[in-house]
């Protein structure tokens, strides 16, 4: 009997752990060999922890698991209490696209073997034959923008580090995801390391690096050790090491674990922590491109940028570019989160509305009250009311709402929230985390919270001075850190002024 | 107080293990905070000759990130998630209860040394908030009660 349960965070969060060793105490118990797989997140939290029992028809799902729906996975699967059906007939399931998340939640994560079997290493091979200017083209033509929040062009990245001079180069993946509401990243490395891995030893080939680094945030325990057992295993089945896949071209990955610094998330910022210094962020230029890691030419890309990268070499630039729309070309994960009534992960080409993937694809709230405000692209994104539903999911078209969709993540709010209260956890959070380098962010961000105060207080005059105050932050600032903090700000007083009026202040 | 010959073998060990590692000062800082639950003050020195520091740079390195320690935590550290996600749950509510059950402001260790509280800025369960971590073991979903289960259970 084989059974799939997650290994991913979250599941475990909700008992995943106790669910698997309640398994095997039963199988144990009734003489049945039982062989435990535990996998990633089919993206489906609130059906976690979610079992799956294959069959000959396929996988059936059973969610969410409690300790007293163990036993009955030995009986009658069709008529236990939490069936849910196929996996793949799930409507979740069905109405996604899944091309980075392809294999995540079906494959066993630490098996090599399952993940050749599911296509893995396709990518790779192909791009073995090709040149590494050829290669570079390909990433180009898919239209692949960085999925970290910045939307650069990945293909034009890897070009300016390829044809950069120099014999040592670096492959950088930030898997620093810090982000409130987003998670794809912590899936991606738990569920599926393999393509990681695989991604970055593409884009070592074609920029001619033979290291990379994974900065994964110290915040994900889990993620950390997956990946170290993945790259070892890569490192010993010769996926990485001195001749990946015996093909002469060396490339090694080292994993290194942050330290709880929010804004070591900044690609430079990033690369000083990873040097061993404070995670000061650094004036471009010199482009982390050709001055990177140690002064020298390096990639850093975003988790979900590098892990499309293999299914873009495998299915070709043009099938990958045919999806999404605008400048905004393939698919993005969306990570549907807070007060949501289906919150998980949701893999699709651009374009959906925010409407559509809040109310149609998330259910609405979880409460069951109505939707406030959605904030789209974690801390530094902007809060979008229910007005603004229509604006499709692209880069473009968030921009020109004054927000931006960052790293795909939104949280949702339903109408109990202060938003006031909000646009003063953002400006606190940056002086928590503010790295001190620029004044607007380093000092602004404490003026901020007590401007906000004041107008909490009913002191109206406090309000010119804080919308100054964001555009000083915004102009003023090096990265996104005190430069975005003004979006969650500025959109929590322009979308919801009765939140910031003195007639607040005098109802309580 | 920590013996100094005693902490500069142990810290000898750990940055031999990191001999030809580039960039390795955060990697050698985890280590020692592994080792001794906070990056004492007597290891500082050591590091910085090791690495052809100034002292003062590695200070500057240790005070920088929220994750090291310039004193022991207590036996038990809760962290409790504090971004936006995890408050449209209310995160907010249960924060205030942990800290009314257990006495603690944020970053204040109970007086018998049983328990540490800590924010923290995002665990990646967002779709199942309020989250925690205690003793690095995830939760997700917690309330008030789960809050009461754990306070019982940690002092």
């Amino acid at each position: 009997m084989k059974i799939y349960l997650p290994l991913d965070s979250a599941a475990v969060a909700l008992g995943a752990d106790e669910i698997a060793a309640a398994i095997h105490t039963h199988a144990r118990a009734l003489g049945i060999k039982v062989d435990l797989i535990r996998n990633g997140s089919r993206g489906m939290v609130w059906l976690e922890p979610l079992a799956e029992v294959a069959t000959s028809d396929g996988r059936i799902a059973f969610g969410p698991m409690t300790l007293a729906d163990v036993p009955a996975l030995f009986g009658d699967l069709a008529a236990h209490p939490k069936a849910l059906g196929l996996t793949e007939d799930l409507p979740w399931m069905k109405g996604q696209t899944r091309l980075t998340f392809a294999r995540v939640g079906v494959v066993d994560p630490l098996s090599l073997d399952d993940y050749r079997m599911h296509g893995g290493i396709a990518g790779l091979e192909r791009a073995m034959a090709m040149s590494p200017a050829d290669m570079v083209a390909e990433v180009t033509a898919s239209g692949l923008r960085g999925r970290g929040g910045a939307g650069f062009p990945t293909g034009i990245k890897w070009k300016t580090v390829s044809e950069a001079k120099g014999t040592q180069k670096y492959i950088v993946c930030n898997a620093d995801e810090g982000d409130s509401a987003t998670f794809a990243d912590r899936m991606l490395m738990e569920g599926d390391p393999f393509t990681l891995i695989e991604g970055m030893a593409i884009a070592g080939l074609a920029c001619g690096a033979n290291k990379g680094f994974v900065y994964i945030r110290s915040e994900y325990p889990l993620a950390i050790r997956v990946m170290q057992d993945a790259c070892r295993i890569a490192l010993e089945k010769g996926l990485l090491g001195p001749s990946v896949l015996g093909r002469g071209a060396a490339f090694d990955i080292e994993i290194r674990v942050g330290a709880g610094a929010y804004v070591c998330g900044e690609e430079t910022s990033l690369l000083n922590s990873l040097e061993g210094k404070r995670g000061v962020v650094r004036a471009k230029p010199p482009l982390p491109a050709l001055q990177g890691f140690m002064a020298r030419p390096t990639v850093v890309n975003n988790v979900i940028s590098l892990a499309s990268v293999p299914v873009i070499f495998a299915q070709g630039a043009a099938a990958y570019q045919s999806y999404g729309i605008g400048r905004s070309r393939g698919t993005i994960p969306l990570q549907i989160a807070g007060n949501v009534k289906f919150g998980g992960l949701y893999e699709t080409a651009f374009g959906l509305t925010l409407g559509e993937v809040v109310e149609k694809i998330g259910g609405g709230t979880a409460s069951g009250r109505p939707v406030k405000a959605v904030q789209v692209g974690g801390p530094l994104g902007a809060y979008f009311p229910p007005a603004l539903f229509g604006t499709p999911f692209a880069y473009e078209d968030f921009a020109a709402k004054d927000g931006l969709i960052g790293h795909a993540g939104l949280s949702v709010f339903d109408d109990t929230a202060d938003m006031l209260q909000m646009a003063r956890f953002a400006m606190e959070f940056c002086a928590i985390e503010s790295c001190g380098k620029c004044t607007p962010c380093r000092i602004g961000a404490v003026r901020g919270v007590e401007t906000i105060d004041r107008i909490a207080k009913g002191d109206s005059a406090a309000t010119p001075l804080l919308i100054d105050l964001c555009s000083t932050m915004k102009s003023g600032s090096l990265c996104a850190l005190g430069g975005f903090t003004p979006y969650p700000v500025m959109s929590a007083l322009t979308h919801f002024p009765a939140d910031f009026s003195p007639l607040q202040e005098a109802a309580e | 107080m920590l013996d100094s010959a005693a902490v500069t073998q142990r810290v000898e060990d750990i940055l031999a293990r990191h001999q030809g590692r580039e960039g390795p000062l955060l990697p050698i800082l985890h280590d020692v905070q592994a080792e001794f639950g906070h990056v004492p003050q007597a290891v500082l020195p050591v590091i910085a000759k090791a690495l052809n520091l100034s002292r003062a740079e590695v200070h500057g390195v240790v005070t920088f990130y929220h994750d090291f320690r310039e004193a022991p935590a207590g036996r038990h550290v809760v962290k409790l998630c504090r971004a936006e996600a995890c408050k449209a749950m209310g995160a907010d509510d249960v924060a205030a209860h942990a800290k009314a059950r257990l006495g603690l402001d944020w970053h204040e260790t109970s007086a018998d040394g049983s328990v540490t509280l800590e924010p923290v800025f995002c665990l990646g369960l967002c779709a199942c908030g309020p989250a925690a971590i205690v003793d690095g073991r995830l939760m997700g979903r917690i309330d008030n009660a789960a809050i009461d289960a754990l306070v019982e259970r940690l002092t």
